[in-house]
């Protein structure tokens, strides 16, 4: 299986170095160093939320509330910047995480103990934190001019030749591979996709995982919040609006299924990336802006064709030994 | 957790009376959420009991409910649709773009439908044919048709709808009563007598409840989520006429984020969101509540984002109790 999985992830790559390989044909200079750091900067934010949502996937439940969590630890982060800003950067980024957790486990709390569906939930606080960021900022926008520098510099400023954003990604991404392969709660998240009865059994608090889950996902969602608001250097109602479907598009792109129990960070990562690429390939092949929606909804369809023949394979092999005798030779 | 504060099974000796078991329902507790509503607004705005200013308060959501009638079997049928928004806007594009060639109402409104029906076609043919999880399905087609939609139209806007076209939406067939709530309450009707009085809505409610049985008790489990998807298509194709005739024009953002409120409405009428339970009833009295909040909200100068907070609060909240509710007689009986 642990094969499968890797080859998975193989095709993903050999698919983006294709992609890239194919552009730079015609546009050598998009294989330029300095702009692969750029395109892999400009996909750090979904590469972070992707990991988020890949938890919450995992445990059979789905977040819509990510870009609307987003955009309000992003308006608190720069309003109260904006109000004060001799708040140091740590114990302001600190606030943000914190918050996105507050919100993300108040998800994480309605789905354990009201056994209420996570798409209901999450339906339901999208709509609500939106609606916190207008009452919150009346409908004001938090424009460059009022945020300190030190807000504005820090996603941008470069550290051995890559910008400080892509190393909090990276940074995010080592912890999820820690928390993923090292951790018990890491094999929970797999155990109740898999299977919630027999998780209960051994002795997993289903809720609770999935709990910690969203818990961990609004965390992350707040990081990303500073990321973005500092990054375009502006807030308002509607950041990230939309967003959230990228998100989950990111993930099933990278062959995390969408019914629990399938999944690992290099697929979540990787599908950001695929499509970070194909977003900032569009404007370099002079694509109109206006066909990368019609774009991205076509490489989800086909993503979701894709790694749905690859799950079935799976499931045949594992059922019916005959079968597996029958294709292995 | 959960699996312990189960009580085992009791069986009563008598059935409740069937009035008793009304009165108990989702959907009484929701008539009675649109009452109160009702009498608050009344009390709030002097300008909401006026039969015009109630006119006008169906258009804020005959166009989302007709939807969320046909959403409602998606549900019940254990799958969901959340490409409906886009699926008008490629109806309405398609609409503008036949406009251009000079052609005339019928014809227009026979593009709007065959586009509909041509989108539910293309998400069942994936997700019943295929076999591929309706709700990732539907987010890649939700990009994918408005994407078309911005393909065609840029930020541009299709304008100029023959003015026979403007009865659709803005047409009333007697004194206050609207074309749009006519045929919306004509096709609750006739969704009400497909949903729970013939073979094919029980099959809907099977497959809700167990896919694998069902399939084994003879029911075509495929082809019915096959014409399900198509019948939301067709939904969205006459949603697409009326709001586009009530518009007048056509732009790709045209009924935006609409796929979550059709949810919305659809969940708060009582549909389990994990298929197998619902009634069509429940939906209509959902769309009214939430037509009649939105209305009274806006009467009082409340902006659309902060009515959504109710919407919100509303959703959760009407899930949350009834669990709430029965965890604490549970404990005061136990």
């Amino acid at each position: 299986m642990k094969a499968l999985l890797k080859h998975r992830e193989l095709i993903l790559v050999a698919a983006i170095a294709v992609l890239i390989g194919l552009i730079s044909l015609r546009f050598p200079a998009f294989i330029a160093p300095r702009n692969m750091v750029r395109v892999f900067d400009d996909t750090s934010i979904l590469a972070i939320l992707a990991l988020g949502q890949m938890l919450v996937i995992l445990t059979r439940c789905i977040d819509l509330s990510m870009a609307a969590n987003l955009a309000l630890c992003g308006m608190v982060m720069a309003m109260l910047n904006a109000a004060f800003p001799g708040i140091p950067m740590p114990l302001l980024l600190a606030v943000g995480i914190s918050l996105g957790a507050g919100l993300g486990a108040i998800n994480g709390l309605l789905v354990w103990k009201l056994d209420i569906p996570s798409i209901v939930v999450t339906l339901g606080t999208m709509t609500i934190f939106r609606g916190s960021i207008f009452l919150l900022s009346s409908g004001q926008w938090v424009n460059a001019h009022q945020m300190s520098d030190a807000f504005k510099a820090l996603p941008r400023a470069v550290m051995l030749g890559l910008p400080v954003s892509s190393w909090i990604a990276i940074a995010v991404i080592g912890l999820f591979v820690l928390l993923m392969s090292r951790t018990p709660l890491g094999r929970s998240f797999y155990a109740v996709g898999v299977n919630p009865t027999a998780s209960v059994y051994t002795g997993i608090d289903v809720g609770r995982t999935r709990f910690f889950a969203f818990t961990i996902a609004g965390a992350v969602a707040g990081l990303a919040g500073y990321l973005w608001v500092a990054r375009y250097a502006v807030a308002y109602v509607d950041i990230a609006g939309g967003f959230e479907l990228q998100i989950i598009a990111a993930c099933v792109i990278g062959g995390i299924s969408i019914a629990g129990g399938i999944g690992t960070v290099g697929g979540a990562v990787l599908g950001a990336l695929f499509l970070g690429v194909v977003n900032n390939a569009l404007p370099v092949i002079n694509v109109s802006p206006f066909a990368q929606m019609a774009i991205s909804g076509a490489v989800i369809v086909i993503a979701v064709i894709f790694n749905a023949r690859n799950e079935r394979k799976k499931g045949r092999i594992i059922l019916k030994k005959a079968e597996k005798a029958e294709v292995a030779p | 957790m959960s699996a312990v504060s189960h009580s085992p099974r009791n069986i009563p000796d008598r059935l409740e009376s069937p009035f008793k078991s009304a009165l108990k329902s989702w959907e009484m507790l929701l008539i009675i959420v649109a009452i109160a509503i009702f009498v608050a607004n009344s009390f709030a705005s002097p300008y909401f009991l006026n039969p015009w200013s109630l006119s006008d308060a169906t258009f804020n959501f005959t166009e989302k409910a007709i939807i969320a009638l046909a959403m409602a079997m998606v549900i019940i049928s254990g799958e969901i649709d959340l490409s409906v928004a886009s699926i008008i806007a490629l109806a309405s594009t398609a609409m503008g773009f036949a406009l251009q060639f000079g052609v005339d109402t019928p014809t227009l409104v026979a593009i709007g439908l065959l586009v509909g029906v041509a989108c539910g076609a293309f998400n069942g043919m994936l997700v019943s044919g295929l076999g591929l999880p309706s709700i990732v399905v539907t987010i890649g087609t939700m990009s994918l048709f408005r994407g078309i939609a911005y393909i065609v139209l840029g930020d541009q806007a299709f304008r100029g709808y023959p003015s026979d076209f403007a009865f659709f939406g803005q047409g009333y067939v007697w004194w206050v009563i609207s074309f749009e709530l006519v045929l919306f309450l004509a096709l609750a009707v006739v969704f009400y007598i497909i949903l729970h009085r013939t073979s094919f809505g029980r099959s809907v409610f099977a497959i809700g409840n167990n896919p694998v049985a069902a399939q084994f008790s003879g029911i075509r489990v495929r082809r019915i989520k096959f014409i399900l998807f198509i019948l939301t298509g067709l939904m969205s194709g006459v949603a697409a006429v009326l709001l586009t005739s009530r518009l007048g024009s056509t732009r790709p953002s045209i009924a935006f984020a609409w796929e979550l409120e059709v949810v919305t409405m659809v969940v708060l009428g009582g549909v389990s969101i994990l298929g197998g339970a619902g009634s069509i009833f429940g939906v209509v009295i959902a769309a009214f509540i939430m037509g009649l909040v939105t209305f009274g909200l806006g009467l009082l100068n409340v902006p659309g984002i902060v009515m959504s907070i109710f919407i919100g609060l509303m959703l959760i909240s009407v899930i949350g109790l009834p669990v709430v509710i029965r965890r604490v007689r549970a404990r005061m009986a136990a």
